[in-house]
């Protein structure tokens, strides 16, 4: 939910960045952002790095209250008792165990959930990057009536609080159209994720038109263009698109939870958390099983932002902030 | 590759619309414009919000102003108008007065905790070369993990004989962090700000990219030290950075849900961690007001622009 709300408020600063930044980059068209921002953010780094002792400590200080929590998250999960004294934040052979592994799964099924967690999430993705593409593409290499219309509404709705929606949107999925207990009652209100067709929109821009008209009089279909010229060169956009729409879903709790009450079809984020509140008091080692189940639902999106970092740091998520 | 191209992606669009124009007389006849299909290709996502964020929006609005009852698909009830009702007695019940009160503390602590230490450790991160990929890394890893997941360790660390605790000795506090009622706020509060500070980091991170670096040099050589460079280039440099994360902290703390939820079981100990959507919750769905419910978050939405706006004056100052 975090990236919903958030969204809007970095558009605004746009405007008045949006020169500055955007001039250098797009005169190299042919390589998107992230590569020229990336080489120009090296190169400053560089002049002033000898400035970098007190700088060091203090992020590795902070890297350490960072990780740590994750650390002993890992520790916790494979303790048989649970050790809260210092000397059980080390690893200590007579107290490991794969058991609360084993307890959680027996009672909320882990592999249902993460499939569950999958289907949301990739549903998401599946809106968003199909019909994203589409709309990005035709705000910004497209001429047609209502063009400004579209894309104010893109920049407004961004600005709607989530909060505003939860009880009309209840109301109506729930209620009205009857879809508690279904995957499509959970994704309807993320389908297309505004800040992704923002992104795309953005990289299409950076194509010059002139490629576009000429496979225009060419007689390309505008489908075919999309398809054929303008998607292969903004691969990069759709990576970043999809890590932004992956950490909504994955780690939203409010909305699946209001959703579903029915075990089956609950993401691992919603049974974890209603064994944390419901079920945990009564099990022989309650963290163990908590945090065996947390690691369980942290490690894909852990593993995953690791294995795409470079796609994830400043240049993409402040595109909008930065122009 | 022509001049247009050269625009990028900002600018991009003030050049798509000189073409525009100087085509225009050609092609005006086309009354939908000269890629009608624009319209097709757009028009899934403008189904999606006007039906799934516009109309429940003025939905929102509306049930506030209604009695309103949860109902079984296609039953048609009777739905009075009932005025400002639902909003008086919003205003005037104690649990939602204290959970705004909760709302206060969380921005107090957390919106200045995440304002400065973000700014220092981006500037800490924009410095250094060694190790930089890995302390990014780090830094969001916790932005990126469920709540649900990371809630499970703060349980952990923060219980009665938990680790923090174990460390302090005996100047841990009693009862403990989350079932204190003068500390569950706060405790809640540095939970969220450790979880979502990677994000502000990111975003300081590119702001700084914009201050040009002759700036510093020509301080340098002015003999200001790093206290006097990062107060007097950094901090106005990234002003509008600021503003910006001023405003998410503040939304995602008006968000507040899964934390009190799951941290302190319930807004525990007695209502001291409630949050404004933790009740709309309980009062909407678990005891079918709705109607309350909604005029719960009409109020709610326009506190938050009302602060939001007065952020935006103080942390702006001049700029706007």
């Amino acid at each position: 939910m975090s990236i919903f709300n958030k969204a809007p408020l970095r558009n605004d600063d746009d405007d008045a960045r949006r020169p500055r930044a955007g001039t250098p980059e797009g005169a190299t068209s042919e390589a998107p952002t992230t590569v020229a921002a990336a080489s120009r953010k090296g190169s400053s780094v560089a002049k002033r790095k000898n400035l970098g002792v007190g700088s060091f400590v203090l992020l590795a200080l902070g890297a350490f209250v960072f990780l740590f929590p994750f650390y002993y998250m890992f520790i916790g999960s494979l303790q048989t008792n649970p050790d809260t004294s210092v000397g059980g934040a080390f690893p200590s052979p007579a107290n490991i165990t794969g058991e609360n592994y084993s307890n959680i799964n027996n009672s909320i099924d882990l592999l249902k959930g993460l499939v569950n967690s999958g289907v949301f999430t990739g549903g998401v993705i599946f809106f968003t990057v199909v019909f994203g593409l589409l709309v990005g593409y035709a705000l910004a290499q497209m001429q047609f009536r209502g063009k400004g219309f579209v894309f104010g509404m893109m920049l407004l709705v961004q600005m709607i609080p989530f909060q505003l929606l939860l009880i009309p949107l209840y109301v109506m999925i729930v209620r009205d159209y009857g879809l508690a207990d279904t995957y499509l009652g959970m994704i309807l209100p993320f389908a297309i994720n505004s800040t992704a067709v923002f992104v795309f929109r953005q990289y299409f821009m950076q194509l010059p038109s002139t490629l576009f008209e000429a496979a225009r009089i060419d007689g390309a279909s505008e489908l075919r263009i999309l398809w054929q010229i303008a998607i292969p060169l903004v691969r990069p956009a759709i990576v970043t698109a999809v890590l932004l729409t992956f950490i909504g879903p994955w780690n939203e709790f409010l909305w699946p939870f209001l959703v579903t009450k029915d075990q089956a079809i609950q993401p691992l984020a919603v049974s974890l958390a209603n064994y944390i509140s419901n079920i945990a008091a009564t099990a022989s080692n309650p963290f163990g099983a908590i945090l065996a189940g947390a690691c369980v639902l942290a490690a894909p999106a852990v593993a995953l932002f690791i294995f795409f970092q470079r796609q994830f740091i400043s240049t993409n998520i402040g595109s909008s902030v930065k122009g | 590759m022509s001049l247009r191209s050269a625009g990028g992606p900002a600018t991009g669009d003030t050049a798509g619309r000189t073409v525009d124009q100087r085509q225009a007389p050609r092609k005006r006849k086309n009354f939908l414009g000269r890629q009608p299909l624009g319209l097709l290709f757009s028009a899934p996502y403008v189904i999606f919000v006007l039906g799934v964020l516009a109309y429940p929006l003025g939905y929102a609005v509306y049930i506030s102003f209604h009695q309103f009852f949860f109902t079984a698909p296609g039953v048609q009830v009777d739905r009075p108008f009932v005025g400002l009702d639902n909003y008086i007695s919003v205003l005037s019940d104690p649990e939602v007065q204290r959970s705004f009160a909760n709302i206060g503390i969380f921005l107090v602590i957390n919106v200045p905790l995440t304002v400065g230490l973000s700014l220092v450790l981006a500037n800490a991160l924009n410095r250094v070369t060694r190790l930089r990929t890995f302390f990014r890394v780090s830094y969001y890893v916790p932005y990126v993990t469920a709540s649900v997941a990371v809630v499970g360790v703060w349980l952990f660390l923060f219980q009665q004989n938990g680790l923090v605790n174990a460390i302090l000795g005996p100047l841990a506090p009693n009862p403990s962090w989350l079932t204190n009622s003068w500390l569950a706020m706060p405790t809640v509060a540095l939970y969220v700000t450790w979880k979502q500070l990677g994000f502000f980091i990111l975003l300081y991170l590119a702001a700084l990219q914009n201050i040009p670096d002759e700036l510093y040099e020509s301080a340098s050589v002015d003999g200001g030290n790093k206290w006097v460079q990062f107060w007097n280039i950094t901090v106005p440099g990234v002003r509008s950075a600021s503003v910006l994360v001023t405003l998410l902290a503040t939304i995602t703390g008006a968000n507040l849900f899964t934390e009190p939820y799951l941290l302190t079981g319930g807004g525990g100990p007695d209502g001291a961690s409630t949050s404004p959507v933790f009740l709309m919750y309980q009062k909407g769905i678990l005891q079918g007001n709705p109607d309350v419910a909604a005029a719960l978050g009409v109020v709610l939405v326009i506190g938050v622009l009302l602060i939001a706006l007065i952020q935006k004056r103080l942390v702006g100052g001049k700029e706007d």
